[in-house]
């Protein structure tokens, strides 16, 4: 397939990825911002979220302080925002739309939908509309593109590529959002420590693992059993293992001549999260690990675009 | 404007239906007015959903507009359409000889049916296309040739458009939309199909492949999302499964074309091109076009790669070479054409040009390069001071217009804001031509309706909408 498209495929998925990892993050804060003496929490953990996402300077650009509503409008349906919800949906139909012709037309439907949706209810903007629908609404959007993107797509390269996608951004959203509480989840003296049970219910549910978490545990939320669920967990669809499970078998799915060292790498990120144990993570330290995570991911990225979606110049 | 115009349905004489209407508008006349608005909604509702919509130049960028559609088709009987048909043949088969010859011989240029100096000094006369045989000596794979009906009831060719013509795909989605609304209407009509038309051009641009070549690969070269045009790129390469491609994708070497893949380069051998000769190869032609691929010309002349429409058919579909086509069906063919031209005056003859300047405030004037109906003057529609302008400018060029008769074009009824009224419609069939193959034209084509009471001008970036056409089989 065309590299072009692979790209435009590529970006596709991870736009809308992207849109539904925001709606969770202001969903839970949403949520939490109803909850009666939330407040000093509240605003500590949005500040960790939007560093950890490098929301704050743009943030900064158009507000003096950090307030909750403004901050979920902000990240929501601002327009100037490339980083909003609003502006993701965009993106991902843009990218859609230059390569309508390689998607289904059901697949083409649902982002072209799910934007001329989202145009309306950003012109109605704030308080207009209820933000817990609107996440609500966006959270169904993205289902509905993943469940049509399977259930429809041919199981050729241009599916290959929009996994890798999906798979490259959960996994750097969920390990922002536990660099986001990091300092929680050290859990080096106090292993069985209960915190915050806000700052916890934030992050399992930003990572739709709250009920997850209650189901293979059956204990008390603990910050090492949360880190080894997000983060080591197989069968967690959000956890850094799983999604470098599915980047990693993606990609050799598609490989090409120049690919086997980006095959290497992907495969080394998930052995490695494979075989090792909380207890070394520990060891090592979680925002450390997280570092490195990340780094090892962004590399992962750029090559993935070298090999297959940007080519080398032609001699 | 004396004359009256003919109406596509009903009888002047007594306002009966003519035949091909008659089962239809008894059907009409028995729907309630609000199930004909509610279907209407939902057939704009549907062409959004789709994203069935043209960008329009100059306009906020990313501005995507629906090209309106009416829901009363435009209907052509059987007999009607077998003449329509066989004189597009004739004419297009005509023009691919005409062009043909330009490029090698110059017979009608030496044989003085055609002044030499209107060919050559043409600003569309491509002087790189002389003495290159292209795959089959087709030239015009694709034509979008322009029918109006005249107050006689007579079809005439007001335009032939040669070199990217579009519409084809609302052909297409229009008829799509209309079996979705009324499904009960195709039950009781025998309705010549139209959906095998990305079939038969699949099959055309396959068999101009460079010889030798067993599997071609086919792909669709399109300026991009920005253009106007580009549902209808990305709408075609889906149906006939091939790339959607833009220029950045493709690359030459070693006289050859390939795109790029994420395979490695994957070799191309004909390209259906939807961008003008004027961009291709910013090597040979404009030298700032970004839309192009560089070294092209060069696996072209090769015979490394097919372009279609090929480069330089615009010679053919200039207004200022139009009035001879009728002279290249003799001289080519040796056959009267079937279907006649609208008398045109050429105003770089001086008989002609007086004429015209005496008659301004009744006729058609147009410029011999514009097209989608800019640069012209529709006299009896006109300003005093819109007609003193364009005297103006016909006194100081004067070969770069000719002029028309105001036609009556026919009307047919359509859904304006007051319920239905006639209004003005024309008709683009699509003619494809290949190697080995007859030329084929799949029943009926685009009609486009000018939407403005009294409106002669239907292109969609002025107005127009469009209709389904239906070729009626019995």
């Amino acid at each position: 397939m065309l590299s072009r498209t692979a790209d435009h495929l590529y970006w596709m998925s991870r736009y809308i990825e992207r849109a539904e990892s925001l709606a969770r993050l202001v969903d839970a804060h949403y949520r939490m911002s109803l909850l009666p003496h939330s407040g000093d929490t509240l605003s500590e953990s949005l500040q960790a979220t939007m560093t950890a996402l490098h929301i704050t300077e743009a943030y900064a650009a158009k507000h003096e302080r950090i307030e909750p509503r403004a901050v979920f409008e902000f990240v929501s349906l601002d327009r100037d925002y490339s980083g909003s919800i609003l502006s993701c949906l965009r993106a991902a139909r843009e990218n859609a739309r230059a390569v309508r012709g390689s998607l289904t037309s059901e697949l083409w439907v649902t982002l072209n939908s799910t934007w001329l949706d989202a145009r309306v209810l950003a012109v109605r903007g704030l308080p207009n509309v209820d933000i817990g629908q609107f996440v609500e609404w966006v959270k169904e959007r993205s289902h509905l593109t993943r469940g049509v993107t399977i259930g429809t797509m041919l199981r050729d390269e241009a599916f290959h590529f929009t996994r890798i996608g999906t798979f490259l951004e959960r996994a750097d959203s969920t390990a922002r959002i536990l660099t986001a509480h990091q300092n929680d989840l050290e859990p080096g003296a106090d292993a069985t420590s209960v915190p915050d049970p806000y700052q916890w219910s934030v992050l399992l549910r930003a990572l739709s693992a709250f009920e997850v978490y209650r189901r293979v545990y059956r204990d008390v939320i603990t910050p090492f059993k949360v880190a080894q669920l997000l983060i080591l967990r197989d069968d967690m669809p959000r956890s850094l293992l799983r999604c470098c499970k599915e980047v990693y078998s993606n990609l050799r799915s598609v490989a090409n001549e120049q690919s086997a060292e980006t095959e290497r790498r992907a495969g080394e990120m998930h052995a490695k999260l494979h075989f090792t144990r909380m207890e070394e993570i520990t060891a090592q330290g979680v925002p450390e690990f997280l570092e490195g995570f990340l780094a090892r991911l962004r590399d992962l990225g750029d090559r993935v675009a070298h090999d297959f979606l940007v080519p080398p110049a032609e001699a | 404007m004396a004359t009256t115009a003919y109406d596509e349905m009903y009888l002047a004489k007594d306002g009966g239906a003519r035949t091909q209407y008659r089962r239809y508008s008894e059907w009409l006349a028995i729907q309630p007015a609000d199930r004909l608005a509610q279907k209407r909604a939902e057939a704009d509702a549907l062409f959004h959903r789709v994203g069935i919509t043209f960008a329009v130049y100059g306009q906020e960028e990313g501005a995507e507009r629906l090209i309106p559609f009416d829901i009363v088709p435009r209907v052509l009987p059987l007999d009607e359409w077998n003449r329509l048909e066989a004189g597009l043949k004739q004419r297009v088969s005509a023009l691919n000889a005409f062009i043909h010859d330009i490029y090698h011989d110059q017979q009608i240029l030496k044989a003085g049916v055609i002044p030499a100096e209107q060919v050559l000094c043409n600003s569309q006369y491509r002087p790189e296309m002389q003495g290159i045989d292209v795959q089959g000596g087709i030239y015009a794979h694709i034509a979008g040739i322009d029918i109006v009906r005249d107050d006689a009831g007579e079809f005439r060719v007001l335009e032939d458009n040669l070199r990217v013509p579009s519409g084809v795909s609302y052909m297409l989605e229009n008829r799509k939309m209309m079996m979705r609304l009324f499904p009960e209407l195709f039950s009781e009509h025998r309705i010549a199909p139209v959906d095998h038309y990305p079939d038969v051009l699949l099959d055309n641009l396959r068999s101009v492949a460079p010889t030798g070549v067993a599997d071609p690969t086919v792909v669709l070269l399109t300026a991009g999302a920005h253009n106007s045009a580009y549902f209808e790129h990305a709408f075609l390469a889906q149906q006939m499964g091939i790339e959607l491609v833009e220029g950045q994708d493709l690359f030459v070497r070693d006289e050859a074309v390939f795109m790029r893949t994420t395979q490695g380069p994957q070799r191309v051998d004909v390209i259906y091109r939807r961008i003008d000769d004027d961009f291709l190869d910013p090597l040979v032609f404009r030298p700032d076009s970004m839309l192009g691929i560089p070294g092209l010309l060069t696996a072209y002349r090769a015979g490394r790669v097919t372009i279609a429409n090929a480069i330089g058919t615009g010679v053919a579909d200039d207004k200022s070479i139009y009035p001879y086509v009728p002279e290249m069906i003799r001289f080519y063919l040796g056959q009267a054409p079937i279907i006649g031209n609208v008398h045109t005056w050429m105003l770089r003859r001086a008989e002609d040009l007086a004429y015209v300047l005496a008659h301004l405030p009744e006729l058609v004037v147009k410029e011999v390069h514009g097209a989608g109906g800019y640069g012209m003057l529709i006299g009896p529609a006109a300003s005093k001071a819109e007609i003193e302008r364009f005297r103006h400018q016909i006194i100081a060029t004067p070969e770069r217009y000719i002029a028309q008769p105001t036609l009556a074009l026919s009307t047919c009824p359509t859904f304006a804001a007051a319920g239905l009224a006639p209004r003005h419609i024309d008709l683009r069939p699509f003619v494809l031509s290949g190697r080995g193959r007859e030329v084929t034209i799949v029943p009926g084509g685009l009609t486009r309706v000018a939407l403005t009471e009294g409106s002669l001008v239907v292109n969609s970036s002025q107005g127009g909408g469009t209709k389904d056409t239906w070729v009626l089989e019995d």
